[in-house]
């Protein structure tokens, strides 16, 4: 291993500090707002906005999507359109006028 | 016969064979607890009625799992990174954390579990419940599997860095990715089932 890239490697770990304290922050930001007994809908998407960041911070930093190969980010985004699809699926199951009239 | 494409990248993919393979699992995996959400998107738009998990369950132990879980993805990455800068020691002590953290995360898991089973409120208490248990209890194998996987590269498996300390770290890197992502999948479920 040279020297160049351990240095860079040293300035990973700090990144990796710094993504750490921001996950622990948001993670008690999630808990309080659960706190102020928001309206559900107001609620759900506070939460899920947190939980996305969160997610994106790992899946950025700790995952290494902030620099990757491409082909890695054509498999997430075909992955991202069927996630996508399958959470409207419930939504589908309304849409059924015909059994829904009786 | 060898096992190509450990080290050196595939020209086509541009990546190690270990590494595609694992994001195209992880991509699998993702659809799984998709499934798994979207069910509880039906269940709880369905019913007429649906608890507040903080009224439920234990807010507390769940923060307290969360910290945990986060704590161990930073100790996943340090033993890849401690690798890189070829410190085989620490390494071992961060990955050692790493499933030191998980089994912390098991343990609280299964007081929580206990306490809702002797209260009566298995899975066939209610539907909220139902579906608590079998996301949870999912997620909970995800971490036994991460456990091994990480056992075996501090246990057996270390013997590779001896002779092939690229590829071995690769492997680190590899269950590392794993580890993420199940961590990724707590920071959803915390929220969606703890607090809303």
């Amino acid at each position: 291993m040279d020297a160049h890239a351990v240095d860079d490697i040293r300035s990973h770990v700090k990144t990796y500090l710094m993504i750490f304290g921001a996950l622990m922050v948001l993670t008690m930001v999630t808990v309080g707002v659960s706190y102020l007994h928001l309206p559900v809908a107001m609620a759900i998407a506070v939460a899920l906005v947190v939980a996305t960041i969160k997610g994106s911070l790992v899946a950025l930093y700790f995952m290494h999507l902030n620099h990757e190969r491409k082909l890695i980010y054509y498999v997430l985004a075909l992955t991202a359109v069927f996630f996508i699809f399958m959470m409207f699926v419930p939504l589908f199951t309304n849409m059924d006028k015909i059994t829904q009239r009786y | 016969m060898e096992i190509p494409y450990t080290v050196e990248v595939r020209p086509d993919t541009g990546l190690s064979n270990g590494k595609l393979g694992v994001w195209l699992f992880l991509a699998s995996e993702v659809m799984l607890f998709a499934a798994l959400f979207s069910s509880y998107i039906l269940l709880r738009v369905g019913s007429t009625e649906w608890p507040r998990g903080a009224e439920e369950l234990s807010v507390p132990m769940a923060f307290f799992n969360t910290i945990v879980l986060i704590t161990s993805s930073v100790t996943m990455v340090m033993s890849w990174a401690s690798l890189k800068m070829n410190d085989f020691g620490k390494f071992r002590m961060y990955l050692g954390a790493t499933i030191l953290l998980s089994f912390v995360f098991l343990v609280v898991k299964y007081f929580e579990y206990s306490h809702h089973l002797h209260a009566g409120e298995g899975p066939w208490h209610n539907t909220y419940y139902a579906i608590y248990f079998t996301i949870t209890g999912l997620h909970g194998l995800h971490i036994l599997g991460g456990i091994v996987v990480n056992g075996y590269l501090l246990g057996p498996g270390a013997k590779m860095w001896k002779t092939q300390k690229e590829r071995f770290t690769n492997r680190v890197e590899i269950a590392g990715l794993y580890w993420h992502f199940v961590d990724l999948v707590w920071i959803f479920l915390f929220p969606v089932l703890y607090l809303l």
